[in-house]
């Protein structure tokens, strides 16, 4: 038992620090909630409701988003708890004002004002009682707002899993590569490439705009492939002819971008259906966005099968004593020809869910994210030498830097210092887990 | 030798580290102008010992005089200005920089910001004049020989003035030519009044250098006698802590018919047309120089190195093989003479370090049993009476020893029919050596073939049925009974 708490801690000492990091936004953002939508409405109904009587209620929404779902639950609701709904308006304080003057002409008596949280606060109710005696005294019913923190909320939470499933994906092949002691430089290039290749592919083949479902699978794969070709291409350079993976993947950078430029003729390329944004923008799980639970399924396979599948053992041997593992009978080609494909692999992946989170593929996407890759797998605690690392680690990796640049958004740092921050946050992470493992 | 008084006396030192008790008190004096032997088992504590005295590590208790006057030994820079040297077996030279330059790095001699090379050069000369040694200052060190290395590293602690002059293991990459010229040195040093004290597992070269030797086991000193006094066997004895009846248990197998053959080995100039054959239950002995080819022929055996001709025939089958892979599905196991560099992932588990040549039935399906993994490692555990803490225990966190037995376990779960034990005993303390060589003699007596490749001539007369010596690459001779020859033949032959 105390082996395994010893292993967690090891293993999973930057969990503390994510934890933190969300206990620090969560103060910080903490702050007035009002309920809207469905749910501020059954709030309003139940007190309409208990006012008792057969009250005449008069439905008020602003114009903003959201609150046309209030105003339709609303609706739908009030008739079933006994009251009666004289009229509905939408929109401006103007509105409101012709229909309560419509009211007072057609001598209807009126018990409640149901309305949203922002029109309750227009001026016009505060002087109900001045302005339209002839109405009678009706009670302003808005939903009760409440303390909650911004980056709490499930839409906040939500949009920072989907904000990071790209870096996410692309760091599981990453972690593999460093696992054996290698690194790849090149996966900001090939989602760009992947991008550029599933956006051609439709415009071009799949019938552009009027592309079917099959059509746009065939051209995701299609592009995907071809990353891990590249991919594969960059493994076979490192273990038929020794040269350092760095060297490798910085051409294979270079490369990839180039050719991605090439392809889309420098310019962004826009001519696909709809249809297109489901893997990016989507939610057909239970509101889980779909580039999220792709993320999620990926993770699971890669944490199995690093550390249940003998393909795991290989490559942890590889990274930890690459003379070692050769005598104890361990496929080297193979295994560091796997990892490199599979990073080519899932660096395409990620291209295709960022051209189908844009709606668009373009040469300029992905640029500098293989460092903010390293950076999740190193945060992660995979050691740069190799033969160490944890797939749970660098998904908690990639979401400390999610949630530091989505806490720094909600707190309106701007873009700049947020990259001075993330860097020192990076520096200090890699420095506490060092410190820890020293102890 | 003037002075009267020892040059170097340590006292009560006194170091732990988190459940171990490295030093217990330990006493030590060296004069000037002699030769100390310090002897002990692995984890007995002279590396501590001597790092404390290199400054490398810091003594939790004691008192260390140079020549009468108590000295502050917390940092390697503290040391070095007390005149304390320490050559450890891992050299710190730069590789690409030449002896000149790796002599007096961090001391250059300058002249108005210059480096001043001629003087440089004119004082390096003068030092391994010194020596009585000729050596080309210009190459850089990576191209010299480990004894040239090592030449290096000396006449870098005269440079700096040193009076203690610590040697860990010199010899133990050295061949015996080079140990001679060695020893040669160790002479001169200690003839200018230099103090030398001499770490060393071979047993013989002590009776010849030292003056004195002291002997310390788990972390006490056990005694100090005139090196002349006492002889292997004591020593031995008085390292383990108890009467060693033999030192190479009793074997009894007689060996049947051939199992492996091995036609015509090639590659290169290292191996040139070497054949031999192990018989079901033989021991089968490689000797030679270091250079003579037997790692190399080990190699090429196993696959490790691609051959360029030759074959290999077990029961009668040839074997098609072309790498460690295909080697070990043949049913063939190397134990490696580094098994730090070479035989065990170090920051991982043992657990992990005996599962991973035993995936192919561990894991058939690529999904690996982990209970039938720790069931399996388990049991050897309990065989071959290997310590660990427990299953998930870093491979590196071992005593060789016991690293040793968890390399022989993973070729024993792969119920390997050849096992190629490259240097077995090598930085083993003499217990866990005894035990080496009955799990040897038990693996014989089930009928596997056995190829050992030793340096130690004791060992390899004492372990081996029968004897081949290599020189350059071929096998020049044979003892076809091993336990009858002296290691007097056995050196003739080597050097013929």
């Amino acid at each position: 038992m105390k082996i395994f708490l010893q292993k967690a801690a090891a293993h999973y000492g930057m969990i503390g620090v994510l934890l933190l990091l969300c206990v620090f936004f969560s103060a910080v953002t903490y702050s007035d909630q009002s309920p809207a939508g469905a749910a501020g409405a059954a709030q309003v109904a139940a007190e309409v409701g208990g006012m008792g009587g057969a009250p005449q209620v008069l439905l008020v929404s602003s114009a903003q988003p959201g609150d046309a779902a209030f105003a339709a639950a609303l609706a739908r609701e009030l008739p079933g708890r006994g009251a009666r709904v004289v009229a509905a308006v939408s929109g401006e304080p103007q509105a409101a004002r012709e229909a309560l003057r419509q009211l007072v002409a057609d001598g209807v008596r009126l018990d409640a004002i149901a309305c949203t949280q922002t029109a309750g606060a227009w001026l016009l109710f505060a002087d109900l009682a001045a302005d339209f005696p002839e109405l009678g005294r009706p009670r302003l019913v808005t939903p009760r707002s409440y303390r909650w923190p911004n980056f709490l909320k499930t839409e906040n939470l939500l949009n920072i899993a989907n904000q990071i499933a790209v870096i996410a994906i692309m760091a599981i092949g990453m972690t593999l590569v460093i696992v054996t002691g290698g690194i790849d430089l090149s996966v900001g290039s090939l989602l760009a490439l992947a991008a550029v290749l599933v956006a051609r592919l439709i415009r071009d083949y799949a019938g552009g705009v009027a592309a079917t479902a099959w059509g746009m699978g065939l051209a995701g794969m299609a592009a995907v492939a071809a990353c891990g070709v590249a991919g594969a291409f960059s493994g076979v350079m490192v273990t038929r002819f020794r040269i350092p993976p760095f060297i490798v993947t910085l051409a294979m950078m270079l490369v990839a971008s180039g050719m991605a430029f090439i392809l889309a003729e420098g310019q962004s390329i826009y001519q696909l259906p709809d249809g297109f944004i489901w893997l990016g923008r989507g939610a057909s799980f239970g509101g889980v966005p779909n580039a999220v639970v792709l993320m999620v399924v990926l993770y699971g396979l890669a944490h199995v099968g690093m550390s249940r599948m003998s393909a795991g053992r290989y490559l942890y041997a590889v990274g930890g004593n690459r003379e070692a593992a050769r005598l104890a009978g361990v496929p080297l080609t193979g295994v560091l020809l796997g990892a490199y494909t599979v990073s080519g692999l899932l660096a395409g992946v990620g291209g295709v869910i960022m051209a189908s989170q844009l709606k668009s593929g373009s040469a300029t996407y992905g640029n500098m994210y293989e460092l903010y890759v390293i950076a999740a797998v190193v945060v992660g605690g995979t050691s740069l030498s190799g033969g160490e690392g944890k797939m749970s680690g660098t998904l908690i990796g990639a979401f400390t830097i999610a949630v530091i640049q989505n806490g720094m958004n909600l707190t309106n740092v701007e873009s700049y210092t947020q990259k001075v921050v993330l860097g020192l946050v990076i520096l200090g992470a890699v420095m506490l887990d060092k410190m820890r493992q020293a102890r | 030798m003037s002075g009267g008084g020892p040059l170097l006396v340590m006292r009560g030192m006194v170091k732990s580290f988190p459940g171990v008790q490295a030093l217990r008190g330990v006493d030590l004096t060296l004069a000037k102008g002699e030769v100390l032997a310090l002897l002990g088992e692995n984890g007995a504590g002279k590396s501590t010992l001597m790092r404390i005295l290199g400054g490398a590590q810091v003594a939790d208790g004691g008192v260390v005089e140079m020549e009468g006057r108590a000295v502050d030994l917390g940092t390697p820079q503290a040391s070095r200005e007390a005149g304390v040297a320490v050559i450890y077996q891992e050299f710190h030279l730069v590789p690409g920089l030449n002896a000149v330059e790796n002599l007096f790095l961090g001391r250059e001699v300058t002249r108005a910001g210059w480096l001043s090379r001629r003087s440089e050069r004119e004082e390096a000369a003068a030092l391994f004049a010194r020596l009585g040694v000729a050596l080309d200052l210009e190459v850089p060190c990576r191209e010299l020989s480990t004894a040239q290395q090592q030449l290096v590293e000396i006449a870098k602690a005269l440079a700096l003035q040193a009076r203690v002059l610590v040697m860990d293991e010199p010899s133990a990459a050295l061949t015996n030519h080079e140990v001679e010229h060695l020893f040669g040195i160790v002479r001169e040093l200690r003839a200018q009044g230099i103090g030398i004290i001499y770490i060393s597992h071979r047993l013989e070269e002590i009776a010849r250098l030292a003056d004195r030797v002291m002997i310390l086991r788990d972390g006490a000193k056990v005694g100090e006698w005139p090196a002349a006094e006492m002889s292997r066997r004591e020593m031995i004895e008085r390292m383990v802590g108890r009467d060693m009846v033999d030192e190479f248990p009793p074997r009894a197998t007689v060996p049947g018919e051939v199992r492996l053959e091995v036609r015509d080995l090639r590659r290169g100039r290292a191996v040139r047309g070497v054949s031999f054959a192990i018989r079901r239950g033989e021991i089968l002995g490689l000797a030679g120089l270091v250079g003579a080819g037997r790692t190399e022929t080990a190699r090429l055996l196993f696959g490790a190195d691609e051959r360029e001709g030759g074959e290999i025939w077990l029961d009668g089958k040839r074997l098609e093989i072309d790498s460690p892979g295909a080697a070990i599905a043949c049913g063939l196991g190397l134990l490696p003479e580094d098994r730090k560099v070479q035989g065990l992932v170090l920051q991982h588990s043992v657990r992990e370090n005996f599962g991973l040549p035993n995936l192919s039935w561990l894991a058939p399906r690529g999904w690996v049993r982990r209970g039938e993994e720790r069931r399996a490692f388990g049991q050897y555990v309990e065989q071959l009476r290997i310590r660990v803490p427990h299953q998930e225990v870093r491979a590196g966190h071992l005593s060789g020893g016991n690293q040793q037995k968890v390399v022989l376990a993973k070729w024993l779960a792969r119920r390997c029919e050849v096992l190629i034990f490259d240097e077995p005993t090598r930085g083993i303390d003499a217990g866990a050596k005894y035990e080496i060589y009955g799990l040897m003699n038990e693996l014989a007596a089930q009928g596997k073939a056995i190829l050992m490749i030793s340096s130690e001539l004791p060992e390899v007369l004492g372990m081996s049925d029968r004897v081949l010596v290599m020189q350059q690459g071929r096998v020049t001779g044979e003892i076809a009974d091993a336990r009858r020859a002296s290691p007097e033949e056995l050196m003739q032959l080597a050097f013929s």
